[in-house]
Formats: structure tokens, C-alpha cells, sequence
């Protein structure tokens, strides 16, 4: 059976450096869905241990409030992530962020230790899901494999930076660096039923081409953001949740939809829209988004 | 556990404790420095000693300066600075020793 939390509401995923004890002592209060917890690159090489036991008991004593706890573990390719999958698992992390994914291959070498962890620490097995997050061009073409790797995967990140290094460019702040990535990725966590997100975006003080680059990766599919700073969590949660005008049209259609059939109409138009069967899954999805949002007050 | 040489852990930022452990002879000498001493001394200093008591150690002179941790902040830097002192970063026995 699928874990309950498996597609709970991701629209924004706040970056924490463990390192920090001031950082990771109530971030809850900004209401971000998820946090994740940095063991990787904001923590300096001579302080992944330090990070660990700040890690292990801000999970154990610090009530985040429902707000997911995610941890980002060091690459494969590093002498820390081994440690930091016992550390995850014994504490209680919701979910692992595994960093420079690039392969299904990846994703078992990690679920195979989160098991073994979840067998040491006494944690249900399956307990403990995971992410990836794609920073190669390798990991970016097989980002569907990635996706179909485990039952325990929620969906894929797009980790720009280390990627846009990789396809030897920058970030440009027009995003024509970065098209193919998410095309690419937001088509293959949808063909998996997986979740997609996207990387952050770290000028803090251009937060209207912030607010631009959400709504484009809102029309884009995306499910939510990677983020930097508290300041981007409302722009997420204002762009990702349905206005009052879109959660009383997909009412409609639902409704008109379930109507008509009965009455054997295949199509018909609402509010002047042509509106057929294919509309159906769209104005549900709009509704659960926003009863997930708590912005939800009709009785579908 | 033993205190094999002087380690350190933690900075000197606002919300964090800075812990130093170095061999000792004598039992615990612990030393604390703290702004918020007056309200938190009497907690931290347990906080401390528990910390030692769970890992076995029974001599270190341990120096502690407090810039307003947290209860869990404290622990994780004594364990931390105790497990440095041996060498330690694999292995940690987490809800063990450490918890």
C-alpha cells in the first residue's frame, strides 16, 4: 500500500542549513509545507558531523508543527552519506533528499541503507520516503527511470545550478537555460505519478521575477518550488492556490459534468467555455488543491 | 567514554554554545559562561552533566559558552566535541548514548 504522505501538498520546500541552530529552531513558524534540513552543501566539509547531532535532535525534540521534515544527505560520491541515512532514520525524518541523482541505481544504493537503517533503529520499514533531486545532464535524461525507481520516491527536483554547470552555462534569470530540464522532468514524474519541483531561486531582491518564474512554473505543472528564504513562501502559496473565481468554476464543471452525463450530453459550455469529459480530472485536481490549501468551503 | 585529547564544537553565534572538552583527572570540571547565566545556569549545567553521564565520561574539564542554545543545541555540541575528542564521525549510536 502506498504511504499516506506520499502526495500530501508540496508547494514550497524551505532550504535550512543544520549548521545553523538558530535556523533549525522553529521554521515552522513561516508555514512552509516542507522544510529540508541541509546536511550537504550549506555545511562546511569540517562540520557534517557537528550538522548530524544538531540534525538528530531537532528531529527527536523540536515540534515542527505538521510541516514535513525533509533531510538532504551528501552525494554518493562523498564519505558522508552513509552516516547521514542513519542519522535521517533514527532521528525520524519524514523524507530523504538524495543529492546528484543520476540513476534508479542511485535511488536503490539508498533505499538499501534506509532499509537497513529502519531495521537498526526500530522504525517501520517503508516508513522513510525519498526524493531525488536532478543536478546532471545524466540524471536529467533519465529522469524517468528515477521516477519509476521506488514506492518510496514522492517525485523529482530540479537542482539548477550544479545542472546549468553541467550543460557548461549559467543561471541567466531568463530561464531559456533551464527549458529542457523541466520539460523534460515535469513529463516524466507525470508519465511516473510522481511529484515535480523547482529549484530555487536565490535574488532576494528581484522578488517580482520571482513571483513571474512561479506562475511559469505553475502553468508548467510543477507541483512547487525549492526555496531559499521565508520571504518566497507566501509568493508560492498566493500563486499555487486556486482563487475563489477558479474553485467556484471547477465546481461547475464537476457538477455539469456528472449532470450531463446522466443525461447522456458528451458536451456543453459553461460560463461560455466549450466543457467536455477531458475537463473532468483538471476542475477535481483544482479542488483538492484547494481543500489541501484550506481555502476549500463547498461540499464537493 | 574517554577524553583522549582537546576538541571543540559549536560557534559563538546568537542560539548556539560553543563546548570544549580536554582530559581530565578529576572527575567533571565544568566551567559555563553564559549571558542568560542567571535564569539558565542551573538547567544548563544539567543539561551538560547528563549529556557527560550518558556518553561515560567521568573526567574532562569541559568549558561551555553559551550564546542562548537551546536545550537539544547543548547536547548535540557535547556530543559532538566528546566524539571529536575520539575521533568519532561514523557509527554514532543514535537514541543511544546520543539522545
Amino acid at each position: 500500500m502506498s504511504h499516506p504522505n506520499k502526495k500530501r501538498l508540496r508547494r514550497s520546500m524551505m532550504f535550512l542549513n543544520c549548521q545553523k541552530p538558530g535556523l533549525i529552531k522553529d521554521p515552522y513558524i513561516y508555514r512552509p509545507d516542507s522544510i529540508m534540513l541541509d546536511l550537504e552543501d550549506a555545511v562546511a566539509e569540517n562540520q557534517k558531523d557537528a550538522a548530524r547531532y544538531s540534525l538528530f535532535h531537532a528531529l527527536r525534540e523540536i515540534d515542527y508543527r505538521g510541516v514535513e521534515r525533509v533531510v538532504r544527505i551528501n552525494g554518493l560520491d562523498t564519505a558522508h552519506w552513509k552516516e547521514d541515512i542513519r542519522v535521517c532514520v533514527a532521528g525520524g525524518a519524514d523524507t530523504i533528499r538524495i543529492a546528484k541523482t543520476e540513476s534508479a541505481r542511485d535511488v536503490h544504493t539508498v533505499e538499501e541503507h534506509v532499509l537497513a537503517a529502519e531495521r537498526e533503529f526500530g522504525r517501520p520499514e517503508g516508513s522513510t520516503l525519498l526524493m531525488a533531486a536532478l543536478e546532471s545532464c545524466r540524471g536529467v535524461l533519465h529522469a524517468l527511470e528515477v521516477c519509476e525507481s521506488s514506492e518510496r520516491l514522492i517525485g523529482i527536483a530540479l537542482s539548477g545550478g550544479d545542472y546549468t554547470k553541467d550543460l557548461q552555462t549559467v543561471i541567466t534569470g531568463t530561464g531559456v537555460e533551464l527549458q529542457g530540464a523541466r520539460q523534460q522532468m515535469i513529463i516524466a514524474a507525470r508519465a511516473a505519478g510522481v511529484q515535480c519541483w523547482d529549484t530555487v531561486f536565490t535574488n532576494l531582491d528581484a522578488m517580482d521575477v520571482f513571483e513571474e518564474e512561479v506562475r511559469m512554473i505553475k502553468m508548467m505543472g510543477f507541483d512547487g518550488k525549492s526555496l531559499v528564504n521565508p520571504r518566497q513562501i507566501d509568493v508560492v502559496h498566493k500563486v499555487f492556490t486556486p482563487s475563489q473565481k477558479e474553485i467556484i468554476f471547477a465546481e461547475k464543471v464537476v457538477r455539469e459534468i456528472d449532470e450531463k452525463k446522466a443525461m447522456g450530453i458528451g458536451v456543453f459550455t459553461v460560463d461560455g467555455k466549450m466543457i467536455d469529459i477531458a475537463f473532468y480530472d483538471g476542475a477535481k485536481r483544482t479542488i483538492d488543491l484547494a481543500k489541501a490549501s484550506g481555502v476549500y468551503e463547498g461540499d464537493l | 567514554m574517554e577524553i583522549k585529547k582537546a576538541a571543540m564544537a559549536g560557534t559563538l553565534e546568537s542560539s548556539d554554545a560553543q563546548v570544549t572538552v580536554e582530559p581530565g583527572e578529576n572527575g567533571i570540571q565544568l566551567s559555563i559562561e553564559s549571558s542568560v547565566i542567571h535564569q539558565f545556569g542551573r538547567q544548563i549545567k544539567a543539561t551538560v552533566e547528563e549529556t557527560l553521564e550518558r556518553l561515560e565520561v567521568t573526567n574532562a574539564k569541559v568549558t561551555v559558552v553559551d550564546k542562548g542554545a537551546l536545550d537539544c543545541t547543548l547536547k548535540a555540541r557535547v556530543e559532538c566535541a566528546v566524539y571529536r575528542s575520539n575521533g568519532i564521525a561514523e557509527n554514532i549510536p543514535w537514541g543511544g548514548a546520543v539522545r
